[in-house]
Order: structure tokens, then sequence, then C-alpha cells
């Protein structure tokens, strides 16, 4: 599963980033690591790019970089225990 | 040591007070910081090299005062472009010739503490002094999940102050912590307790061991550095060749055993942070922002909210700077008549009044867009919502090559291509802003819309229609701006994907927190605008006023056709002074002005503007303009809407014409060619129109692109380009028309 195709507002983390060198590394520094809980928040009209949430930041990613984010989901159980 | 060169050194550290910068991640508050810090007397220059503007200002401790420059917001000092190197440099005082800052100020955004000293981490290590500044602390505090300012310090080891640029507070202590890293700054260095994986630090030795450096770690750091870095395909200067061969081996082996070394330098400063406990408790209450980006960001409200905003925008543009515009307008026609009747007549009367007052009013004349512009801009950048905009309609200017940042400059095209440049500044990368100048041109701004007005009420009448039914002229408006756009959409995105293709760095854009913005803030970055615009812009701007003032006044004497003194002697004559002395001194006077004006249109057809009218005759035929045409064309480089007025003066009706004037109609309507046939047509209308959309006549755009580009190419590219691009339509146009019989 991508960042691309994560249902709206499910929290999910970080697996592996894929993608070209410098964009790979310019999104490790804004911290985006595997093991790291991520989620969208919304979609811009004619849907793309993505409202991305992760460590209480937001970023705007399009569509076309977030398939470049493998993430698994959260189990059940530890979603709820993070509640 | 040569006597000399000791004696100015001395001068020389006598004047130099020490240097600090301010460096952190971009919406920060970095720049309200600085505004509280130095006050008003910054200076803006560039750095070396690029385009990427610096503010460097004075900021007085108490017991001394300081050099603060502003380094531009990054969330790392890793680099890939030249531009994005600014960072480490200026960190690292590593440009010939300027001075290493004493110390960094790292500001720090308390309400996103990790990102935030990922960046920090990058100085400390290298053992650069630093104090940090936790700004917006006041945020944090009211979120409700502050981190403890002493925890902070003593984890990382350095001064750590609370601020708040917003309210002022915590600026005391800051000025204390500076002074006492000054004097011992031993203080703002620390001993980084992350730990690199052994292999990545052989790695990072190799490279060590080939740069120059203050110190073994700060060595250390720049490998490091190097490392994530140096890449194949970066754009980075001055890296030395044995360098890149080093780092390119050292990834190699990596690569081959298996090591990801990107993802073990940010992994180890990553886990190190994410591992200290700085005092966060719970989460932060960011319900705010998130509620009103349900608004905001709402299919439907959203749409609504962005269309209603860039509306507000556009309009205050174009109409609301337009009582400003007259008044300056006026204030420089007063000031003219004044000089001119209070000097006498000859030429430097007409060099000072129709060249520098003129060529200063036509400077001057910008500013009221440019302030609201910077104004409005101001508050859309500090509140949040220009990041809101760029995410909104970033799927319509991908699709351009371009990325939402860049719709607020195009828009403001259609008012004015000079702010509109201006605003490219906004734009992070060199490439956007450049393709995003070389379009801008091409929307209808509003100096285009005489031109437009004029030639329509003159060629299409109220009356006639288009298949019956259309309305011609409000078609031919219409068309107009749909045809400047789409030329303007073609034009990025043909030029993004040829000459100015860019490297595939996808934009990642931060969506912060919603704020509300400084009005001291805003207003003091429109002055710096204005200031650098009337500065350096405006000196170019007058200079070619004077130029084309020259071209269209010289010779002063030409050979006329015919002695017009002898004609007005002849009216003087003929005049009897006994008869009805009302009536006929008005039939005298029209017959006297009538002279004039014929005069004035002789001299200004036998002027090197004239003359080159009469040269470019041949190149323009085609496109079915006379040299007449070849004339206003000239004129209209000082501004498009001068067409009108050297119009007036070409065809001997005077210059005080304006796009609406009856005279100036109808003597469009009757201008004939020496075979008798008219000289326009709507065929000929149409072709003259579109290459006003098309070409850059306004040297002021040029002027501009030439200060914001900082190079002489952008702008000689972007004349030739829609110059070129003008003459090839209009002659499809003219000649085609043609062809099908109009």
């Amino acid at each position: 599963m991508t960042l691309a195709s994560v249902p709206l507002r499910t929290p999910v983390t970080i697996a592996a980033i894929s993608g070209d060198r410098p964009f790979r590394r310019r999104l490790m520094e804004l911290g985006f690591l595997p093991g790291v809980t991520v989620q969208v928040l919304g979609i811009a009209p004619f849907g793309d790019p993505l409202d991305i949430e992760i460590r209480g930041c937001r970023y705007s990613l399009r569509n076309a970089e977030a398939t470049c984010v493998t993430v698994n989901p959260i189990p059940a159980s530890a979603d709820l225990a993070a509640k | 040591m040569q006597p000399a060169t000791a004696a100015s050194a001395t001068a020389g550290n006598r004047v130099q007070m020490p240097r600090i910068a301010l460096a952190g991640n971009p919406n920060t508050g970095k720049t309200s910081l600085f505004n509280r810090l130095t006050g008003a007397n910054a200076r803006v220059g560039n750095y070396p090299g690029v385009t990427v503007e610096r503010e460097i200002g004075k900021w007085n401790l108490g017991s001394r005062t300081v050099e603060v420059m502003d380094v531009p917001g990054a969330y790392s000092l890793a680099a890939r472009s030249a531009e994005e190197q600014v960072a480490i440099r200026s960190v690292f005082g590593l440009d010939p010739g300027e001075p290493r800052p004493a110390l960094v100020v790292v500001v720090i955004d308390a309400t996103q503490l990790v990102r935030n000293l990922y960046f920090a981490m990058q100085l400390i290590e290298a053992r650069v002094p630093v104090v940090l500044a936790l700004n917006l602390i006041d945020v944090a505090r009211a979120q409700g999940s502050p981190p403890d300012r002493q925890r902070v310090e003593d984890i990382l080891g350095v001064p750590v102050v609370a601020v708040s640029a917003a309210t002022g507070e915590g600026l005391e202590p800051l000025a204390r912590a500076v002074e006492r890293v000054l004097v011992r700054p031993d203080e703002g260095r620390s001993v980084a307790t992350w730990r690199y994986p052994r292999a990545l630090e052989k790695d990072v030795d190799r490279l060590a061991a080939l740069v120059a450096a203050w110190s073994p770690e700060e060595a250390k750091a720049l490998g490091r550095w190097a490392l994530l870095s140096v890449d194949v395909e970066d754009e980075l200067v001055d890296i030395p060749e044995v360098v890149r061969k080093e780092v390119t081996n050292v990834r190699r082996q990596a690569e081959a055993a298996g090591r990801d070394i990107d993802a073990e330098l940010i992994g180890t400063r990553y886990s190190w942070l994410d591992a200290q406990d700085f005092g966060i408790r719970g989460t932060a209450d960011t319900g705010f922002t998130e509620a009103v980006d349900r608004f905001l960001l709402h299919p439907l409200w959203g749409g609504l909210t962005f269309l209603l905003t860039m509306g507000v925008l556009f309009q205050a543009l174009f109409s609301w700077s337009d009582p400003a515009i007259s008044a300056i307008e006026a204030t420089f026609a007063w000031l003219a008549t004044h000089v001119h009747n209070a000097l006498p007549d000859g030429v430097v009367n007409d060099f000072l009044v129709q060249g520098v007052i003129n060529g200063a009013g036509s400077v001057v004349v910008f500013l009221p867009q440019i302030m609201l512009l910077f104004f409005l801009l101001g508050f859309l950048e500090d509140s949040g919502y220009m990041a809101r905009v760029a995410f909104l309609v970033d799927r319509l200017m991908k699709s351009l090559g371009l990325h939402g940042r860049a719709f607020v400059p195009m828009l403001s095209g259609y008012a004015c291509a000079v702010p509109a440049i201006m605003a490219t500044r906004t734009l992070e990368r060199q490439r956007d802003r450049v393709l995003t100048m070389m379009v801008v041109p091409l929307m209808s701004c509003s100096a285009r819309l005489p031109v437009y007005t004029l030639i329509i009420s003159a060629l299409f009448p109220p009356n006639t229609k288009f298949f019956g039914f259309i309305p011609a002229p409000a078609f031919m408006m219409v068309f107009m701006y749909v045809f400047s756009t789409t030329m303007a959409l073609t034009a990025a995105a043909v030029l993004g994907r040829t000459m100015l293709k860019g490297p595939k760095v996808p934009l990642l854009l931060e969506l912060p927190p919603y704020r509300v913005p400084r009005l001291a803030t805003v207003v003091r970055q429109m002055w710096m605008r204005a200031k650098t615009f009337l500065t350096e812009a405006g000196t170019t701007i007058l200079a070619c006023t004077v130029v084309l003032w020259a071209l269209l006044a010289f010779p002063r004497h030409p050979l006329l056709s015919h002695d017009y003194n002898a004609d007005r002697a002849a009216i003087s004559a003929s005049t009897d002074p006994t008869s009805d002395a009302s009536e006929l001194a008005a039939d005298h006077r029209a017959a006297l002005d009538a002279v004039d004006a014929a005069e004035t249109a002789e001299k200004l057809q036998k002027s090197y503007g004239g003359q080159l009218g009469h040269l470019v005759e041949p190149l323009i035929r085609p496109l079915g303009f006379d040299w007449k045409i070849g004339v206003g064309l000239v004129g209209a480089f000082a501004a498009r809407e001068v067409f009108v007025s050297t119009m007036g003066v070409v065809y001997g009706i005077g210059a005080d014409q304006d796009e609406q004037s009856v005279p100036l109609r109808e003597r469009i309507r009757g201008e004939k060619r020496d075979d008798g046939t008219p000289v326009y047509t709507p065929l000929v209308g149409l072709s003259l129109m579109i290459f006003f959309a098309l070409s850059a006549q306004c040297m002021s755009t040029l002027a501009v692109v030439r200060r914001e580009s900082r190079s002489w190419k952008w702008p000689a590219f972007l004349f030739a380009y829609m110059t070129v691009l003008a003459w090839c339509f209009s002659f499809v146009v003219y000649q085609g028309g043609k062809a099908l019989g109009f």
C-alpha cells in the first residue's frame, strides 16, 4: 500500500521511501522515516495534490510522489492503544 | 606584510562589527524576529553568485552592536542547487570576501520542535557557536504543549532562549545570551552526543580529509554535508573535483555493501531526537488550523473563498490602485507644466519636462500597484493562506510545468506585468521564477486596454455584428483576453518543457498553521520592495525614457517640407481686426493649432524615431502596418498606452488624445495609403491588436525582469521571443485573412 491509496484520515506507518534521490532525501529530512505515523487529511480539487500530516506538521504532496511512500496499516489494537 | 596593508587592515577591523547569522526552517517567524531585532535599518543585497536576496541589519545588544544577516529559511543545510547552498555557505562563511558569522542564532518553531532541531543539529555537530531562539513560545503555550526550555538546553548543551517575535517576549535574554557567546564562543558549542554508525563515520573521515575547515568537527560536518548533497545530477557550485570523486566512490562502495547512506545519516539524527524528552506534555491543540482548513480547503466553500480572495486581489490591483495612479499622473503633469512655463523654450526645457519629469513619473506610477500587491501578498503569506492557494491550484499549474505558488504572479499579470514579475520572488526556485517571468508579460495587462479600445472603437463600430447576432466590439475584446491567456499558458507549457526544463525535484509545500500576520512586518516588506524597485529598476526605466525621448525629439531642426512660420503669419495677416472679435479669434486659434500640430507631426516623422518607423516599415508591411504605425510602436515602448497619444501626434491632431477621442478614431478610419485604399481595415486592426498582445512593447517590464533575474540574458530573451511570436502571429492573421478575402 502507498500513501496515495490510503483512505482519508486513517493513520498508517511508513514502511519505506523510494523515488529519486533528492526527493527521497528531502522527505526523510522532514522526518518521513520508517515507523513514523502519517495520515492523509484531504485531497485538493481535481484529485491532486494530497494534504498530509506527519509529526504534527502538514505538507502538500502530489499523488505521483505519494506513491513513492510505502505504508503499513496500523493494527487495530495498536490504533486503540495510541488513542 | 606591507605597512600600508597593515594599516588598512587595522582600519578595517575598527569599523567591522561582528556578524551573526539568523537561520532556521521556513515559517518560524524568522523574518519577524529579524525585524524586531534590527528595526528599520536593514539593507537589501544579494548572496554572492545567486539571485537569492538577503537582508543585513544592525542589532544593538546594549553593550555593543552586531550585524545580523537573515539566512533564507531551509529545512536542512543539505542542498542540491546553488540556491539551497546559500544556507551552508553563509553560516560557515564560505563565500570569499564575506565575514564568517561569529555565531548563529537558530530560530526554532517551538510548536514543531523536532523538525526544527534537525536543522540545529547540523550546526551543533560542526561546532559552530549557536544560540537557539525558541520562537512562537506563546503559540506553543496556547496550544497546551510547550517544550521545556531548560530541558532543551540541557539536552543540546547550547544556550536556549524562549522568545516570541510577536509579543517581544524574551528579546532581552536573547541579547544577553548572544553577548555571552560572542565573548566566550565555547558556551555556544556543545559536544554532540548522537553517534553515527561506525561504517558511516569511516566514510565521513575519508571526505573530511579532503576539505579545508576550522576544526576537525567542522571538517566532518562538511564531509556529512557532501555525502548527503553531492549527486551526479546536482547543481551545486564550487565543489572540488576530488570531493565529488570521493563522494561517488564512497556511495558506490556503500551501495555495494547494501548500505543506504542517506537513511543512515538522517535516520541517526531523527532517532536521537525522537528518543529525547523535551518536556512536551500532551498533544498540541491544532484544532483552530484544522477547523479553518475544513472550510478553506472544502471543495465548495474553499473554492468560493479562493475565488473571492483572488477577486479582491485582482480588483485591488486593477481598480483600487487607480485613484493613486491618477493622483501621481496629475502631480507629474502639474510639475511638468510649471517647469515648462518657468524655463525658456529649448532643448533643456524639453529634456527636463519630457525626458526627466515624464520619466520619473513613469517610474513612480508603478508604486501604487506594487505596494498594494505586496501588502496583500504579505498578509496572504504570513497568515498561511498562500500555501493553501498553492495547494488548491497546484493541479492546474502542474499542467503548465509550474507549481501552485506561481498562480498569484500570473493573475497579477492581468493588471500589470511589473508588480507581477516582482511577485515571482515568492517562488523558491530560480527556474520557476524565470519561467513565470517569461510568460507573465503575455497576460493582457491594463496598459493594452486603451490600445484595444481605440482600435476596436475605430474599426468595429458598435452596431456591427458577427454572424448577425454577436456584437463585434464586445466579441473582439473578450477574444483578445482569451487569446492572450491561451498564449501565456501555452508559452509556459512549451518553455517549461524545452529551454526551461526543470530538474525533476518535486515540490514539497508545507501547509503551515494559520497565524495572525503582523502589520509591522507586512508594511516593512512592502516598503522594502518599493524601495528596491525605485532605486534599481527605476533608474533603468528613467534612463530608457530619456533615450526614447531623445529618439523622438532629435534632430531638433529637421529640414521641413514647408515654412510653418509663413503659414502662421498668413493666418495672422488674414484676420480682419475690425470684425466680430470672439468668433474670429476662435477660428484664428483653431487654424494656428492646426499648423502647430502639422509641424509637430512632421518633426516627429523626421525624428530618429520617425526614421526608425520608416526603417522598420519593410519588416512590418507584411503585417499590414505602415511606417506611421511603426512610429507608434516605437513610442509605445515607453508604455503600451503611449501608442494612443503617439498616433495622435503622428496624425497631426495633437498629443492629448485618449482611446475615447473622436478625432483620432475618425482619422484612423479615414487614413489612406498612397493608392487610396484605407490603411486600417478590420483585418489590420486585428493584426495590430495581436501584435500588441504578444510583443514585449514595454521597457519597464524588461527593466524589472533584468532586476529580478539579475542578468541581461533573460530580458533579451523575453524581448526576442515575444517579438518573434508577435510578428509571426500578426503575419499569419494578416496574410491569411487577406488570402481568405477579408
